[in-house]
């Protein structure tokens, strides 16, 4: 399965490999924490903190963020998957760094311009944001941990999300394809 | 035993650890190629299957190992964090983060992946991910019922279905396999490619799925933490090997009186036993509950001496060896039963006067033992108590 890239970067891992590290590193952290891995969380921290800062007194006057201090008393920073998410972009940027992938670009589906891939790129994100808290976790926290242990929240979420993305990719097409 | 987070790992300690998990997480995803949103909605377009290869595989392993752990009793599986079911939002939710995956092409996780090796679609997809997620904390309310609906609690899906967990596993790991099998047929297809596979990468993957299935089925097989501990006991009471030490209930209550703070008297009848009459200073350990991990330290420690009673003696026997083979504290059983102790220290008789003077000092002794006891219990009510280790619930999630 040699894939042809044109620079010099390198190939990439065997993905069989790349998840049986993957499936190590799960396995750790849920041995030492008892709880699995996560992204979206830590993007709720920022959205958390931002608030806090920038609105105080709207954050104060507001459910949400009430019980967010409430379930978080050391603040939205001191977080578990903040340090992780940290972490991830350290580990990927050496990664990076030994497969000689590092370079600003921008990387887009053929057939769309930049400023359609930036447009789709914010508001695939913005669903996804969405849908993260809505759905209790992403691909990482809810899906791939919930999976390492048979939760059935986790597992029906990653069928909705993969499922979705199946349903939706012919609509989509242009995005992405030739 | 694990999770080592919160007695064994500080929180802030595990902090630090997750920094370094995280190194782990991003590195990996990185080497597998999650940072390219070309390789990531490959899978919807069936041109490149390595994300559902690595998130398949990282899934099973990490589910293999847990499933292992918990059977070494190397992890309490239940206390370890399970993903709350709400049927609707995990649905929906999904559903809306699948639209935004084939949509903006990326994951949270592997946006952060992208972002740290430069790509700019990547912080765009981030600005919109926080974007995405301040509309939902402004727009709580409104979504809150559907966000709490249909809560099924922290249910495992073999649970859920009603078979053991690793009966599941095997299904789980039987489609994982099966489904590299095909997506490989279907990859090939859709490239319009006839590659082959080498024989070497081929006995590769066949035993990595075999070493896979003899996990599992160690799992399911073989006797776990309990079964060895069970079955030594058995095996111990069938060839009478064991020599106990005992104490009397005369040596025990004096040792109470004097230095009540060099013993742990554990009472192994059930609870509701306990309830009704227990000897002073006892804790509560019905012999079930006996490889509970907050009763752990009581039995792995060397300070005190740990004083078995029950209301019979095979019980009693049978919980002493419980302990030893859990732990290696001091373990001693008392020679009498939990009534014959009441008997003897609480409803004694007093004997006629002209009884003789053993009997009249034995009755004595019993008595004000019974009453220096009862001082005691109410002096030290609040701090005699040994610290209760709770079993936390871990608190997680993404």
């Amino acid at each position: 399965m040699k894939i042809e890239e044109t620079n010099s970067a390198k190939t990439y891992m065997n993905p069989y490999l790349a998840g049986f590290l993957l499936g190590l590193v799960l396995l750790a952290t849920i041995y030492i924490t008892g709880r699995g891995l996560g992204a979206s969380g830590a993007i709720k921290s920022a959205v958390v903190a931002t608030v806090e800062t920038v609105a105080p007194q709207h954050a104060q006057n507001t459910a949400f963020y009430k019980n967010f201090d409430n379930e978080h008393p050391e603040g939205p920073w001191k977080n578990f998957l903040v340090f992780e998410v940290v972490g991830v972009l350290v580990g990927a940027f050496f990664s990076g760094i030994i497969a000689n992938r590092v370079s600003l670009k921008l990387e887009k589906g053929p057939r769309v311009t930049n400023l359609t891939r930036v447009i789709a790129a914010i508001l695939g994100g913005a669903f996804f944001g969405y849908g993260s808290q809505l759905g209790r976790g992403c691909t990482s926290g809810s899906a791939l941990s919930g999976m390492a242990v048979l939760s059935l929240g986790g597992i029906l979420t990653m069928l909705a999300i993969f499922g979705a993305a199946y349903a939706l990719a012919f609509f989509f097409r242009k995005l992405w394809l030739k | 035993m694990g999770p080592l987070v919160p007695f064994i790992v500080s929180e802030e300690l595990s902090l630090v650890i997750a920094f370094f998990l995280g190194i782990g997480f991003g590195f990996t995803l990185e080497q597998a190629g999650f940072s390219s949103t070309k390789k990531l909605v490959g899978l919807f377009y069936g041109y490149d299957f390595t994300v559902l290869r690595v998130f398949f595989t990282a899934g099973i392993t990490a589910m293999a190992g847990v499933l292992l752990m918990g059977h070494y009793g190397i992890l309490d599986l239940s206390i370890i964090y399970v993903n709350p079911t709400f049927l609707n939002s995990a649905l929906l939710g999904g559903a809306v983060m699948g639209a935004g995956f084939i949509i903006g092409g990326f994951c949270p996780g592997t946006s952060v992946c992208a972002l740290a090796v430069g790509k700019m679609d990547a912080l765009a997809f981030l600005v919109g991910a926080f974007l995405g997620v301040l509309a939902f904390t402004e727009s709580f309310p409104l979504v809150e019922e559907l966000y709490m609906a249909n809560n099924l609690g922290q249910i495992r899906i073999s649970e859920y279905f009603g078979i053991s967990n690793i009966a599941f596993g095997f299904m789980l790991v039987g489609m994982a396999v099966a489904s590299f099998v095909a997506t490989w047929f279907i990859e090939n297809k859709v490239n319009k490619r006839e590659t082959g596979i080498s024989a070497t990468l081929r006995n590769k993957y066949a035993l990595s799925a075999a070493a896979l299935f003899i996990v599992l089925g160690v799992v399911a097989f073989l006797p776990g933490k309990e079964d060895i501990i069970n079955r030594k006991i058995a095996e111990a009471k069938r060839q009478q090997t064991c020599v106990f030490k005992e104490i009397s209930a005369d040596k025990l209550a004096d040792q109470i009186v004097s230095k009540y703070y060099t013993l742990n008297v554990i009472d192994v009848r059930p609870a509701e036993e306990f309830e009704k009459f227990h000897l002073p200073f006892a804790v509560s350990i019905p012999f079930d509950k006996m490889m509970d991990r907050q009763y752990e330290p009581l039995f792995k420690q060397r300070l005190k001496t740990n004083i078995f009673y029950a209301s019979n003696d095979t019980l009693v026997k049978m919980a002493c060896l419980k302990a030893k083979f859990i732990g290696h504290s001091e373990n001693y059983i008392l020679q009498e039963s939990a009534g014959e102790f009441r008997e003897m220290f609480y409803n004694a008789a007093a004997p006629p006067v002209d009884s003789p003077k053993l009997l009249l000092d034995v009755y004595h002794f019993r008595t004000s033992s019974a009453a220096k006891m009862n001082n005691l219990v109410n002096a030290l009510k609040n701090t005699g108590a040994p610290v209760k280790r709770v079993a936390v619930k871990i608190q997680g999630g993404c």
